[in-house]
């Protein structure tokens, strides 16, 4: 055996390359091959989503009828709201940018984006956008850091503001001057101006309201994050930790009352979660040890989240 | 000067004529070619995955990336021990070359669990940190002394093409085949077998001294540092260590300094990879006539030269080609050089435990200086945690410049 191996290793070697290259190719294209796109639930509301069953990434459109509509845009994080989508996507290995399209599919905008894509949205008229990003290595190796940065854009005006780092801050009625810290997860009023947002400083995470115009934001309340703001303007929904291992939940935050709801079945959630309307959160979540699928609860807390689309991310009303 | 450096050893047959690397070497550059395609495609593809196909947040991997970082540095003096005592550097180098290419099949049954990623990510680490110091020792075992500079400029300019492939087939995959993450794990498995398969068939373990039937024990490994070259040589390149900053940290630091857009942050490290690339050849050379004490030595000076031009002399775009061009010299003139002069210092029989011994004391000290570089970042401007960072590379420079004498230097 060994002699065998000593006289014919060159040969054996190339073989077994052959080999690899072979079986490699196979399993590929037969997984390619079997990719299905993801099937919605049966009654499930019109709803904007990143397809990650058939292996593009290709935003589908659900209409209440349960038809689907599939384009060619491919995105790893889309929104889309008042004819404004924003696609958020990978355009060089390590390198993505948000493309900003308009009603007809034809992009207005795109902006090079410094990290690898987080959250996304756009405000219900489609005038604002936002989005956030995970900068890769910043604080790579220093313990307990990390780092991100938010961006909006004023279509109508088309102001860009790269980074909410820039704004102004109060945190707890008094003026920021903190060197080290993140925001994420933007979500506008129906004025085009305020917004919401998650403040990351140390360990401690704030809601905080933001004044666009003015450039500036305060903390309204501690412990929130990637929060989204319902149509009527009158409630948050947000992550915050709360499971048993410090794993996230969803809460909706009645912003009149102060009144605090834990959605059930939200436990080990990572979404900025989306209002498909006033009553109604959607929101993406691993299944153990699968792929993302999209649930539907409802926004009182009152029921268990209902599956929408597996193999689905990302939805936008 | 020790004894090994003395003997021109090829363990491949007839020695190969003139300047010409041995086809060992050439062998073991491909072998980190195809690997580091492996390793890279995985690296690039781990955010997107992490944050989209698991639905996970992304800090909690970078978390304890950077603690097994730490922890399997020192895998490099089991490697190194064990690969001296069985005599057998290649079996070693399968190993780990072999536990870093299984890993990629375990990723896609892990799904979404940060202890299990980061399980992996440890394994696949640790399989790294045992096939370095055989490998190393392998290249300068089969090279002669005056060429192990050109030897380990070559075996890491192929690495580095590797680390360049890498994402650009992820990023092919991603944006041509598919977004499912089984055909990326399993593509990168098989560069990764490929890598092994040149290994075990094609690459041999280099003939070495006979030594008298006397068996390697860990004395003989601690006794390494009784040498005073190879002691003031562990010591120094640590002190150069503990004032090198990770590369993440300099590219942040010269986006925001040279006000370029956040997009040039993923080409900067690509721009380092291709200088290395470059010039890790040509500068092995030079360091085989000049000294490759010296060649290491300057370029930490180099990169004293990088953190200046993070203080900002002057911005934009200049700054940013200017800066990562140094920065790629800088790798270049230190990572295979320090190797090679190590070779020079430890015998034959003990040669992997040696390079080892000098690798690990390296990461560590960097590991050290990153972790203190993050909280400085944290807390103090940009400004000052580049001089602190500038301060602290004159005094590791000044000072190995006063431990390390000429005479041991070469």
């Amino acid at each position: 055996m060994r002699d065998w191996f000593v006289r014919h290793r060159i040969a054996a070697g190339i073989a077994a390359m052959v080999i690899v290259v072979a079986a490699a190719t196979v399993y590929v294209v037969t997984t390619v091959r079997s990719q299905q796109p993801a099937a919605a639930a049966k009654g499930a509301p019109a709803l904007t989503y990143v397809d990650n069953g058939g292996g593009q990434n290709l935003v589908t459109r659900l209409d209440k009828d349960g038809n689907r509509s599939t384009g060619a845009l491919k995105c790893l994080r889309v929104y889309t709201a008042g004819g404004t989508t924003v696609c958020l996507k990978m355009t060089l290995p390590g390198a993505y940018s948000a493309s900003v399209l308009d009603k007809s599919g034809a992009e207005v905008r795109s902006i090079p984006l410094p990290g690898t894509p987080s959250r996304a949205r756009v405000s219900a008229s489609g005038r604002m956008v936002s989005w956030t990003v995970f900068v890769t290595g910043d604080s790579y190796l220093a313990p307990g850091g990390f780092s991100t940065r938010t961006g909006i854009l004023d279509l109508e005006t088309g102001t860009l503001v790269e980074t909410l780092e820039g704004l102004t801050t109060t945190i707890d009625g008094k003026p920021d001057d903190r060197t080290n810290e993140n925001y994420w997860g933007v979500t506008f009023g129906d004025d085009d101006n305020t917004f919401y947002a998650t403040l990351g400083s140390g360990n401690t995470t704030w809601l905080v309201k933001g004044d666009f115009a003015a450039r500036a934001m305060a903390t309204v309340r501690q412990s929130a994050e990637c929060p989204s703001l319902s149509p009527d303007g009158t409630r948050v929904a947000y992550k915050k930790r709360g499971g048993r291992l410090g794993t996230w939940q969803l809460f909706v935050l009645d912003l009149a009352a102060g009144r605090e709801t834990q959605l059930p079945g939200s436990d080990g959630v990572d979404d900025q979660a989306a209002w498909l309307d006033n009553d109604t959160l959607a929101y993406a979540k691993a299944r153990q040890g699968g792929a993302p699928t999209i649930y539907s609860s409802p926004a009182d807390g009152s029921a268990e989240p209902t599956e929408l689309v597996p193999t689905a991310s990302s939805p936008s009303p | 000067m020790y004894v090994a450096s003395t003997r021109s050893t090829n363990g491949l047959g007839p020695s190969s004529p003139g300047s010409r690397i041995p086809t060992t070497v050439m062998l073991l550059g491909t072998v980190s070619l195809l690997t580091d395609i492996s390793a890279e495609m995985v690296t690039a593809f781990l955010p997107v995955y992490v944050i989209f196909n698991l639905q996970m947040s992304y800090l909690q991997l970078g978390l304890l990336d950077g603690i097994y970082t730490g922890a399997t540095a020192v895998l490099r003096l089991v490697g190194g021990h064990i690969a001296d005592r069985v005599h057998r550097h290649k079996a070693v180098a399968v190993a780990g070359y072999g536990l870093s290419a299984a890993t990629k099949l375990v990723f896609p049954s892990i799904g979404a669990s940060a202890a299990g990623l980061g399980g992996v990510l440890a394994i696949d680490r640790a399989g790294k940190g045992l096939r370095t110091a055989p490998r190393d020792a392998m290249i300068s075992l089969v090279t002669p002394p005056d060429r192990l500079g050109a030897a380990f400029g070559v075996h890491r300019t192929m690495d580095t093409i590797g680390a360049l492939l890498g994402p650009l087939a992820t990023f092919a995959v991603l944006t041509w085949l598919t977004t499912s993450p089984g055909p990326i794990f399993v593509i990168s498995f098989g560069f990764g077998l490929l890598g092994l398969i040149v290994l075990v068939f094609f690459v041999r373990q280099p003939a070495r001294e006979r030594v008298p039937a006397k068996k390697i024990t860990l004395r003989d490994t601690t006794d390494l540092l009784r040498d005073k070259a190879m002691r003031r040589t562990t010591v120094a390149a640590g002190l150069l260590g503990l004032a090198t900053i990770s590369d993440a940290f300099v590219f942040v630091v010269l986006q925001k300094v040279s006000g370029v857009s956040p997009e040039w942050l993923a080409l900067m490290p690509v721009g380092t990879a291709l200088t290395f690339l470059l010039a890790a050849t040509p500068l092995g050379k030079v360091a085989d006539r000049l000294g490759r004490w010296r060649m290491f030595f300057a370029g930490h000076i180099v990169l004293a030269v990088v953190y200046l031009l993070l203080l900002g002399p002057f911005t934009g775009l200049p700054l940013v080609i200017v800066t990562v061009a140094l920065h790629g010299l800088f790798y270049a003139a230190t990572d295979g050089v320090l190797m090679a002069h190590g070779a020079t210092l430890v015998p034959e029989r003990l040669r992997a435990s040696g390079l080892s011994i000098v690798q690990t004391g390296q990461a560590l000290a960097r590991l050290a200086s990153s972790v203190c570089f993050g909280l400085l970042l944290q807390r103090l401007e940009f400004t000052w945690s580049v001089l602190i960072a500038l301060g602290a590379m004159v005094a590791a420079l000044v000072g190995v410049a006063l431990l390390i004498r000429p005479e041991v230097a070469r």
